[in-house]
């Protein structure tokens, strides 16, 4: 089956710069794909030249197997973007933001109307329709950026950090929503730095950093691949468990106040760990997406 | 570098995104034009006639309120188009963030920015005839040449909303328009034979005058309002036309060159 984004050695560079060095990907028809990296790692640029809004400095990009270079408003009117950024009409009520964004795409206001009225309803806003965008909570607002992404009805939706800056009431409501559309049968492609979030909804998903692509997979073979199954963290550790690692090869992330080890398994590692050098504090838990991508892109600040 | 070739009627879109949003405010927004030109005639036939008695202009002998009732049509059309696509493009395309939402959906960037100048010569429109009501209603416009007036906005409202348009594509910070404002709109509203005719000015001011596209727009609205020019009324015309097509050429340059990256 033909995939709905093909990217193919991808390149942006600004100035001096360059923000998205070489990455090559495919989404396949109603796939949930993710796009994670820390800030900085080329997500936005990479996704900007996706739609349409940046051209790429080399490589190619086919959506619905068009070129986006030669078809984009083919392309621009099947898709459906949510912003990172807040770019609703702040003088405008909440549905005339859905009105008048429908008429960009050459939508009926008859038809407009009532593709809002579902959507609000969708997105819990109904009885909020007449509100002035600018009266909205933000869990409130991202609803309804959300909503205005799928007015036309598209067939790729795609999500650049739709969470972010959200309580968590608020982001489990979209996650909520974003699993519907998913069982829908939507493809999607998100961008986000929360693990949690690419581990409940992603099918399969690449790790960036640096504006290239470090690993490709779905949440649960990239556990297994890089962090293992089972995590004990160690507070305070010793000399001994240190020699006792070294002697033993065992993987592991050695933070100074805290050791972390990856185990593929419960097993007679983690019970000698446990007699032997729990003297502070141990957890044991299992291993996280969020212990792969730190695995990969290292702990040291970004900006 | 700029693709023209992109634009449709798709550009009406983004006109009519700006109409509901000027309906919500609809009410102020039709308070200026209204009052303005009231302002102007009561302070100038109040206190400035004994001073300034007629004008000589054109061949003719006038009043001076009616000497410079075509010229605050004119000054309407610069200020309202300039302040359109200056100030509040700015805050739509900076603050409010309103192109890059409509950059995701099937619209280009030089729709956008089309429907902006266009917009903002719509928008110098209503005002100039509702100051046309005003002004007619004391005798200043001479009907029913005088609603040549409203076409005459929309095409001066081109000229000035495309260089204003030209600016937010520059400028780095909101306050800088400023500069613009002192350099260009100040002189232009003072030196266009708005207040006096240029023929009063000295030999060396002259050219500097007629550079101004106020000047010209001045002079088309004396000939549609009360039948009066100095100039050849086809070269201003012209010299219009050439200004909107070059600034219009250079807006869709440089906001293209600011927005997309």
């Amino acid at each position: 089956m033909q995939p709905i984004i093909e990217v193919q050695h991808l390149f942006k560079k600004f100035q001096d710069v360059t923000a998205v060095d070489g990455i090559s990907f495919t989404v396949g028809q109603g796939e949930f794909f993710g796009l994670l990296g820390p800030n900085g790692a080329g997500k936005t640029t990479t996704i900007r030249m996706l739609y349409g809004f940046s051209p790429p400095t080399r490589g190619v990009i086919r959506v619905f197997g068009m070129e986006i270079s030669r078809d984009w408003r083919k392309i621009k009117s099947r898709i459906g973007v949510c912003q990172q950024d807040n770019t609703l009409d702040p003088d405008l009520t909440v549905e005339q933001n859905l009105i008048v964004f429908a008429s960009y795409f050459s939508i009926s206001s008859k038809e407009a109307a009532v593709r809002s009225r579902e959507l609000l309803e969708f997105f819990a806003l109904s009885n909020r329709r007449n509100a002035k965008v600018m009266d909205l909570s933000g869990g409130m607002i991202r609803r309804l950026i959300l909503a205005r992404s799928l007015i036309n009805r598209p067939d790729l939706l795609i999500l650049d950090e739709p969470t972010t800056g959200l309580d968590p009431q608020s982001r489990h409501q979209v996650w909520d929503r974003l699993e519907k559309l998913k069982a829908s049968g939507l493809s999607v492609l998100l961008t986000t730095h929360y693990m949690e979030e690419a581990s409940r909804l992603c099918d399969r998903l690449v790790i960036v950093d640096r504006g290239k692509i470090l690993v490709d997979g779905s949440p649960g073979e990239l556990i297994q691949k890089h962090a293992g199954h089972h995590v004990i963290e160690i507070g305070g550790p010793d000399q001994a468990l240190r020699d006792y690692l070294k002697a033993h090869h065992v993987a592991h992330d050695d933070l100074g106040q805290r050791i972390i080890l990856y185990t593929p398994d419960e097993n007679d590692l983690s019970a000698a760990v446990r007699d032997n050098f729990c003297h502070e504090q141990c957890t044991f838990r299992s291993g996280t997406l969020e212990d792969v991508f730190l695995r990969l892109t290292g702990r040291e600040l970004r900006e | 570098m700029t693709a023209i070739g992109n634009t449709s009627w798709r550009f009406i879109k983004v006109w009519k995104r700006n109409l509901v949003t000027f309906q919500k405010i609809w009410k102020v927004n039709f308070i200026t034009p209204l009052l303005e030109p009231l302002l102007f005639i009561a302070a100038f036939s109040l206190g400035f006639v004994g001073i300034v008695g007629n004008i000589r202009y054109g061949g003719a002998e006038l009043s001076y309120p009616a000497f410079i009732a075509p010229a605050l049509i004119a000054t309407a059309v610069m200020n309202n188009a300039f302040f359109e696509t200056t100030y509040a493009s700015f805050v739509r395309m900076y603050y409010q963030k309103t192109f890059d939402g409509m950059l995701a959906t099937p619209l280009c960037i030089e729709e956008i920015i089309i429907a902006e100048i266009v917009w903002s010569a719509s928008k110098a429109a209503a005002a100039a005839g509702i100051m046309l009501g005003v002004l007619g209603a004391f005798g200043y416009v001479q009907f029913p040449y005088g609603l040549l007036a409203i076409p005459l906005a929309f095409f001066g409202g081109i000229a000035f909303g495309a260089i204003g348009l030209f600016f937010t594509g520059i400028i780095p910070t909101i306050e800088m328009f400023n500069l613009p404002i002192f350099l260009f709109v100040t002189p232009m509203f003072l030196f266009s034979g708005t207040f006096f005719p240029v023929s009063n000015l000295p030999l060396w001011a002259k050219p500097l005058a007629l550079a101004f596209p106020l000047y010209h727009l001045v002079e088309l609205a004396r000939m549609v309002c009360i039948g009066r020019h100095e100039t050849v009324p086809l070269l201003s015309i012209v010299y219009l036309a050439v200004f909107a097509f070059l600034f219009t050429t250079l807006a869709l340059i440089f906001m293209r060159r600011r927005l997309i990256k």
